[in-house]
């Protein structure tokens, strides 16, 4: 019956996810305020934001086995480059939107032809060094168009109404759901299609790949600007979400946090950087709101999700998606065997 | 030309630091294949140890507790954390990641987020003149500091049968054991070594900035990385020259250009190095 | 006959998803050269680095007596069980002299037998093992061993690669260590087998295919066809 069950849950999943705003449920300990609370609506789209943005670097990470330590350059030149866009030339949202998500395509593009032209380590070192550049240049605010360490408020005058005010919050959520269900598809697709099995070949053994025919070159490229388009897609949504761009977004932390997150989950399986993202970003949410209430450290995020994360590479191995897999051959092997 | 003196003085300052950063950090990768996101951890511990102890023990004392406490953060990095997880380099890394994030977070509950002001000799405040230019004496402290840990290093792998087996070790561990030593003591040397660099950095660095704050690390751990790529990964020397030259790239065009762009260029120059040399300026292959 | 200085019983190896060893057994004798023999890719050098602990692996190695599967490396090395690597693996950039120093295990290392027997390494002391021939290299790898006292070499292919001449003296080299120490070693040149090893073990496809006295398997042509695909009149000089 369960087994019948298991391939509908994540529509499952997306259903009540769908339906969760009109909730009134309020979960205390969990969440300050009702279930379609402003407050909560805009936390859990955050959390599914993230969620969209680990799953979508887990592709590089997980599936491809390329460790980019500058995936936020891509999420946040779709950030800036909607915002901008936006706010300083007034272009209508989806216009702008899709503007900023093509651009950023082109310049992952761009990049990766350089960085993929070295591999391993050099690799990582190379895509943190591209996204200090970018980091540097938000934080430099050239022409007026990034407002630098201020970050960029959303003119909200430029945005469809819908998308404006505190009661509008759950559009937003429902816009950070839409954009996960993309990345979702998009990854899911990828890893059935033969695409996903040659990265994953690759990931595992590069000469195998090059000896039948195929260039790990161009395959882990396609992999590349595929990834950091959907960081772009992530970017322009947060920026909705958040209401404007900080340029944290563009920080080699944030990259450092999208690590820690497929991680956390189990890099490379199906759900895990989704989970794992969607659980770093309620933590760090939550254990701020909480921070001064804890003594010592435990006050501060990082301290918290640093930590557990360094005990996850220890103790579980694979992640979340590790562990459930470990409970359920634990549940399978206590079943009395029949016949 | 007094401005090309400053330029030149300050950009040697600069490189001073990211040499004393960037050659830790290429020892323990060439070494123990480790990329290490905590180095920027080790330069914070020896910078607020040298703050905390200087109001108590004096500024030597407390620049000598400072650099001792980031070499025992390394060594206890390296046998807590490191070791445990064998040849798992990606592993390896990952927690690195974690402590360095970890790492930040907990300096900043225990001293907060904000600058603090950090103390410094008087002689090293003053100002003098070359060639007409005004240098302040603390660039000197920075390029004498850096010249004599070059030098003590290079010795140190030259002459001693610790650094003879660190020498070997980058280039092949597993012929090490198989010469019967314990390598894995050479991997906790090395981590020490890099972590009392990294905390001497800080030191100075504190010094040249009159300020320390809890991310201060991070930033400069970025720059020291390209310099150890652009060196070449387990190359003393490769970390000083190419440090001289990011350093002094940095300042001219920080200075001649726009703002920012001495960043850029770095950073471009990291681009060029790697596609026209995988290999980096000097050393092993960085593919590893 | 005394006991075996090795005996291996049941080794495998599984790397990568790939079952290279399945079961190995055989011993080494506590006198003269056991040669360990099959074709490319059998499995040879794996069992080697296995006995080593430089790669995991599953099943019973007894050291002299001792079961030590599982040791780490560098105290097996400490032990005696002394180790001449596939491809020599000298350090490039360290010198002759800085690599041999580096091999020092005791207070008082036997140069003298060093140097009466590579006359040449004393002469190149100060250059640059990368910059040497491979012959030269060579001589470094053994060299290495021979500084320090020796209760089993293993030796893996110490002439591949080499000039006809070299392969001659390395070979006599050999000859002269194994009047001493006992000796696994790892050759696809037959004429060295024939002239050095007493014993020898075929590998087949991770498993043992033949064992017993060297010169019954060389003598046997239809048997080193089809053990070593070649005919044993091919080591014949």
């Amino acid at each position: 019956m369960t087994a019948r069950l298991k391939p509908f849950a994540p529509l499952l999943a997306l259903l009540v996810a769908a339906v969760l705003p009109w909730s009134t449920l309020s979960v205390p300990g969990l969440f300050d305020g009702a279930l379609n609370s402003p407050g909560t609506l805009q936390l859990l789209a955050v959390c599914l934001v993230f969620g969209g943005l680990a799953l979508g670097y887990d592709l590089l990470f997980g599936r491809a086995g390329l460790l980019s330590f500058g995936h936020a350059l891509h999420v946040a030149a779709g950030a800036y480059g909607v915002d901008i866009l936006v706010s300083h030339y007034g272009w209508p949202l989806w216009s702008a939107a899709l503007t900023a998500v093509l651009a950023a395509a082109v310049l992952a593009a761009l990049l990766g032809s350089v960085a993929l032209r070295t591999s391993g380590i050099a690799f990582s070192m190379v895509t943190l060094a591209f996204a200090q550049v970018a980091q540097i240049t938000v934080n430099r605010d050239p022409g007026g168009l990034t407002g630098g360490e201020e970050g960029l408020p959303m003119r909200t005058s430029g945005l469809p109404a819908g998308l404006v005010g505190v009661l509008n919050t759950v559009n937003l959520y429902w816009l950070a759901l839409a954009f996960l269900t993309v990345v979702v598809l998009v990854v899911h697709t990828i890893d059935r299609a033969p695409l996903g099995r040659t990265l994953i070949g690759l990931r595992d053994d590069e000469r195998r790949i090059a000896v039948l025919g195929l260039s790990p070159y161009r395959l882990k490229l396609v992999a590349f600007v595929t990834a950091g388009a959907l960081a772009a897609l992530g970017g322009v949504t947060y920026a909705l979400v958040a209401g404007g761009v900080s340029p944290h977004i563009a920080s080699s932390e944030l990259t450092l946090s999208l690590i820690v997150m497929a991680v956390l989950g189990g890099a490379g399986t199906r759900w895990g950087a989704l989970l794992g993202g969607i659980l770093y970003a309620y933590l760090d949410q939550r254990l701020a709101r909480l921070g001064g209430g804890l003594p010592g450290p435990f006050g501060q995020p990082l301290f918290v999700l640093g930590t557990l994360f360094i005990l996850a590479v220890y103790f579980v191995p694979g992640g979340l998606a590790g562990l459930s897999r470990r409970w359920q051959t634990l549940l399978g092997s206590l079943k009395p065997r029949t016949g | 030309m007094s401005t090309v003196v400053l330029l030149t003085l300050t950009g040697l300052g600069l490189a001073a630091l990211y040499f004393l950063i960037a050659s830790g950090l290429s020892l323990v990768f060439g070494l123990a294949g480790v990329l290490n996101f905590a180095h920027g951890l080790f330069l914070s511990v020896g910078a607020y140890a040298t703050w905390w102890a200087a109001p108590h023990w004096g500024l030597p004392a407390a620049v000598a507790f400072g650099v001792a406490a980031a070499a025992a953060t390394g060594a206890l990095v390296e046998l807590v954390l490191i070791r445990p997880l064998y040849t798992r380099h990606t592993e390896q890394v990952l927690v690195t990641v974690g402590l360095s994030l970890a790492g930040v977070a907990l300096l900043q509950s225990l001293w907060g987020a904000d600058a603090r002001i950090f103390p410094r000799p008087a002689w090293a405040a003053e100002v003098t003149g070359v060639l007409g230019a005004s240098v302040p004496v603390d660039r000197y402290l920075l390029i004498g500091a850096a010249v004599l840990v070059l030098l003590a290093l290079l010795a140190f792998l030259r002459f001693t049968r610790y650094g003879l087996i660190i020498r070997a070790g980058v280039e092949n561990r597993a012929m090490v054991s198989a010469l019967g030593i314990d390598v894995r003591i050479a991997f906790t040397l090395v981590f020490a070594i890099g972590g009392a660099l990294a905390g001497l950095a800080g030191i100075l660095g504190g010094m040249y900035f009159s300020a320390i704050s809890p991310g201060q690390g991070a930033s400069l751990l970025i720059f020291a990385f390209i310099v150890v790529v652009i060196g070449g990964l387990g190359s003393v020397t490769g970390s000083a020259i190419a440090a001289v030259a990011v350093g002094l790239l940095q300042q001219f065009v920080n200075y001649y250009g726009a703002p920012g762009a001495g960043d850029v260029s770095v950073v471009v120059l990291l681009a060029a190095v790697l596609l026209t040399r995988p290999a980096g300026v000097a050393g092993k292959v960085a593919t590893a | 006959m005394t006991a075996p200085i090795l005996r291996v019983a049941g080794l495998s190896v599984r790397l990568g998803g790939s079952h290279i060893l399945q079961g190995v057994t055989f011993d080494v004798a506590a006198t003269g050269v056991t040669a360990l023999l099959g074709r490319n890719g059998v499995g040879k050098t794996t069992t080697l680095r296995a006995i080593l602990g430089e790669i995991p692996a599953e099943g019973g190695v007894e050291y002299d007596g001792v079961p030590v599967l599982g040791r780490r490396t560098h105290r097996l090395i400490r032990d005696g069980l002394a180790y001449v690597p596939e491809d020599r693996c000298v350090f490039a950039g360290l010198t002759v002299a800085e690599n041999l120093r580096l091999a020092e295990r005791v207070p008082n290392p036997d140069y003298r037998l060093v140097h009466e027997l590579f006359p040449e390494l004393e002469a190149r002391a100060a250059q640059r093992a990368g910059t040497l021939s491979g012959g030269q290299q060579q001589m470094v790898a053994v060299a290495r061993v021979l500084l320090n006292p020796n209760r089993l070499l293993l030796v893996d292919e110490p002439t591949k690669g080499l000039a006809p001449a070299v392969v001659t003296s390395v070979a006599a080299v050999l000859g002269r260590v194994a009047e001493r120490v006992p000796v696994l070693l790892v050759e696809q040149n037959l004429a060295v087998v024939r002239k050095l090893a007493t014993d020898a073990i075929v590998l087949e496809a991770g498993r043992v295919a033949w064992q017993g006295r060297a010169t019954d398997l060389l003598g046997d042509a239809e048997a080193t066809r089809s053990l070593l695909g070649v005919g044993s009149t091919a080591g014949r000089h």
